[in-house]
């Protein structure tokens, strides 16, 4: 099982390392900045599917994620602005995203409430609070500014691709790989996906599936903050109405698509922002001559097939979204 | 030195129940002490206490002499209590070795040693005789070897005091025989063992001590030195209950049901039914021997249209039911029992009034063309809970609040309702306390005695024996052989079941 899974990730690689390089053999420029581009598209996505992955491999349903990264963004603009430190803000975002957090673990772990009406309860909170509190013409004293990785920036392709980044993208690596790690090679991730899976089964073992459950969607809740800062204090440097436009729940999408395995959603995010950069290129090339919403809606289009493709054969955590009562089953 | 547990006058209320009222109990190394009980009788609601799951209104539990803490089960299990539950706690995606060193994993810094967790099962598994595979996967095991697994679990943590919680409910004779076999071992070896089971002849051949709980309350100990299997399962019940079933004789009528060369495939494509010929006649019960895994379930799931036939066919009352799903079959009147309840006999979440009409809900009387007729759903509930003698509260209770033998009365209940021609019992008793059983096996007998035909499938000789009119042994997907039940031989049967000729 594990080794096929390898395998088809091989393949996978494969067949987006064969045509990149032809492509890149035929217009270096071009291939490495539309790579380029999409990494900083697929970043924000990756981050927050992997805020959806550390909660619903524990058995919560987030779907309060969008309302997560509008929320936090907009922390992380203003606390900028009002300290004159993007530093500050990025704190103050994640702390932020911890709190909103809490408040899905309080009602879906303490109250036992139904997880899709509390992650609605995020969203319409975050939308409320800051559709009321938006004020126009703010500008951020600075943004997180590149800063290629001496050395590995120099790497043909590579370097330009994945090293001449922002901190936060940097970060965003690093939480995803260490993520990744964690799941599969540690205790905390074994008695996470074990809680995920069969709570009871967790629960007469001596592990904490209530505790466990309010760490892990606390931690979401931080990656969470750490995407809305990028997204605001690096990538686009402003903050206007329905900021993060749907990223929450595109997100849980290639959640869906890379298998709730934190490589998997890099991947389905990598994909999705390949396909936006690609379509911006064709725009600017006037390659394809067709109007520009059409191209514009070209990745949403390919997610839905492949999710399309893949959704009967995925197989979410067995627990995800029940509650949790002790001494039942 | 103190008892291994303890337990003083623990009482336990549930809305509408009391689940423990009163009891004392205690467990001493090296002893192997049978818990009996109907379903309901408040076993469970007592292992759960013990384990610090289930909070006591009143009364104390220790364990090696000082008493437990509400809620840490850590705690319990640190002190050498281990458990094997009825519904396993295994993680069905997740592989042996991460199964059992869950809650306690070897490291290496700050990963997990993977290859010291799997030599510890190994170690562990080589040292009480339990073969296992480490790097199984849970789901793709049968259940006599997640069980294995499940105790294994409990034995790497050092237990002093091993509980297990019908262990054999779903075991074939021999993987049974292994587990007896196990149990004395750990006795000898100075675990103390709480064993509850429903199978009287388990405790019989185990069993140092028998304690004896119903409804809620400890109603005697005993050994079974001092008494016999109808001696334990009148302390149960509290009636006299006749293990062996009264029956007359059959008036065998027509054949209903006819099943001609009917191959069909299991769940890994591999063909399990080899062609059976089968014919079952109103007013019988045709028993179907096997031992489990030998096509019996694929055979009943092919029946019922649960399963594509490969080739064959089956006729009811000369008409073919070829590609009929298994609303239509039921509509054609093949009645079923299904062997897991609750996966397809029950919707657990519904209450147990829509369970039982889920056959019928979309018939008179039970809905007026779209609308459904709650006052008359209500009446039936109410008038087949106490028809069935289904224990709860209420009959608008969740099923999932039934214990496993009041759920299996609903099936039958339901199942029984409304008199169809034929009626398919697969397992119909499995984990079912002796009361019910006694009570489903009547109702077995009355509704053949009424013309129905009966096929009872059971990896339980004495039920088949006991309950049959005509045997078919099955055997390696193949009926070897069709008896009449009058003067069967018992050892013959389950020489054929072995798949040994003559």
């Amino acid at each position: 099982m594990n080794s096929l899974v390898k395998r088809r990730g091989f393949y996978y690689a494969l067949a987006v390392a064969i045509p990149t390089f032809y492509l890149y053999l035929q217009s270096s420029n071009v291939t490495t900045s539309v790579f380029s581009i999409a990494v900083t598209f697929a970043m924000p996505l990756a981050l927050a599917a992997m805020v959806g992955i550390m909660c619903e491999r524990t058995g919560i349903v987030n779907i309060g994620i969008e309302g997560t990264l509008l929320l936090t963004s907009f922390v992380a603009f203003y606390a900028a602005i009002a300290t004159k430190s993007i530093l500050i803000g990025f704190c103050i975002a994640m702390a932020t995203g911890v709190a909103m957090s809490l408040l899905l673990a309080l009602m879906s772990v303490t109250w036992k409430m139904d997880q899709i009406i509390a992650g609605t309860i995020l969203n319409i909170l975050a939308t409320g609070l800051t559709s009321f509190f938006y004020i126009q013409g703010n500008m951020l004293p600075n943004m997180f500014k590149q800063k290629p990785i001496p050395g590995l920036s120099n790497i043909p392709f590579f370097g330009d691709v994945l090293f001449k980044h922002g901190v936060l993208m940097y970060l965003g690596f690093v939480v995803i790989l260490t993520l990744y790690f964690a799941l599969f090679h540690t205790s905390w991730g074994l008695r996470s996906r074990a809680v995920g899976e069969h709570p009871s089964a967790a629960d007469t073992a001596g592990v904490s599936v209530s505790k466990l459950r309010y760490i892990n969607v606390a931690v979401a809740g931080a990656i969470g903050g750490l995407c809305g800062s990028y997204l605001v204090l690096e990538l686009v440097g402003s903050w206007n109405r329905g900021f993060t436009a749907g990223k929450g729940f595109t997100a849980l999408a290639l959640m869906i698509f890379g298998r709730w395995n934190p490589l998997g959603a890099l991947a389905a995010a990598m994909f999705f922002g390949l396909s936006q950069a690609g379509a911006n290129q064709l725009m600017i090339d006037g390659t394809v001559n067709i109007p520009p919403q059409f191209v514009g809606i070209l990745p949403y289009v390919m997610v839905i097939i492949v999710l399309a493709i893949s959704a009967g054969k995925v197989r979410p955590p067995a627990a995800e979204g029940q509650p949790y009562e002790k001494g039942q089953g | 030195m103190s008892a291994l547990l303890e337990v003083t006058g623990v009482t336990k209320r549930y809305p509408g129940v009391v689940a423990n009222d009163n009891i004392s109990l205690t467990v001493n190394a090296g002893e192997v002490v049978a818990l009996l009980g109907e379903n309901g009788a408040g076993k469970s609601t007592l292992l759960k206490a013990v384990f610090g799951l289930v909070k006591p209104d009143s009364g104390e539990i220790k364990i090696g002499g000082t008493p437990i803490v509400f809620g840490d089960t850590a705690g319990v299990i640190a002190r050498g209590v281990g458990m094997v539950h009825q519904h396993f706690q295994l993680v069905p995606v997740m592989t042996v070795t991460e199964n059992i060193i869950l809650g306690g994993e070897p490291k290496r810094g700050l990963f997990i040693n993977k290859k010291a967790a799997r030599d510890e099962i190994l170690a562990l598994s080589k040292r009480y005789g339990l073969e296992v595979d480490p790097d199984a996967v849970i789901e793709d095991l049968p259940v006599g070897m997640q069980q294995r697994v499940e105790i294994l679990k409990a034995l790497r943590k050092d237990v002093k005091l091993l509980i297990l919680d019908e262990p054999t409910a779903v075991l074939t004779p021999q993987e049974i025989d292994e587990l007896l076999e196990v149990i004395r071992n750990l006795a000898k070896s100075g675990v103390g063992i709480v064993l509850i089971t429903h199978k009287l002849h388990e405790v019989m051949a185990v069993a140092d001590r028998v304690v004896v709980l119903r409804g809620g309350k400890l109603v005697g100990a005993t050994s079974p030195k001092e008494t016999d299997e109808a001696g334990l399962a009148q302390m149960m019940v509290g009636r006299s209950v006749v293990l062996q079933v009264n029956r007359t004789e059959a008036k065998r009528g027509a054949v209903v049901l006819e099943v001609k060369g009917l191959q069909v495939l299991d769940d890994r494509k591999l063909l399990m039914v080899k062609g059976v010929d089968l014919s079952l006649h109103s007013g019988e019960i045709l028993g179907v021997a096997g031992v489990e895994g030998n096509g019996q379930r694929e055979l009943v799931e092919a029946i019922c249209g649960m399963r594509n036939r490969e080739s064959g066919e089956v006729l009811l009352k000369g008409v073919p039911t070829k590609n009929l799903n298994p609303h239509a079959v039921h509509e054609a009147g093949i009645s079923h029992v299904p062997e897991d309840r609750e996966k397809h006999g029950l919707i657990s979440t519904y209450s147990i009034a829509d369970n039982l009409i889920l056959n019928q809900f979309d018939q008179a009387p039970f809905a007026k063309g779209w609308i459904r007729d709650l006052s008359a759903i209500a009446k039936n509930a109410v008038e087949t809970v106490a028809k069935f003698d289904i224990r709860t509260p209420s009959a608008f209770n969740t099923a999932s609040s039934l214990s496993g033998g009041n759920k299996q009365k609903v099936v039958v209940a339901r199942e029984l309702s409304e008199d169809l021609p034929v009626l398919i019992a697969a397992q119909p008793t499995r984990g079912v306390d002796v009361g019910s059983i006694e009570f489903i096996h009547n109702q077995l007998i009355a509704a053949r005695d009424k013309g129905a035909a009966v096929m009872l499938v059971s990896a339980e000789l004495d039920e088949i024996l006991s309950l049959s009119d005509r045997i078919a042994v099955m055997s390696g997907g193949k009926i070897v052989a069709v008896l009449d039940s009058k003067g069967a031989d018992r050892n013959y049967i389950g020489r054929l079941m072995a798949g040994l000729k003559e």
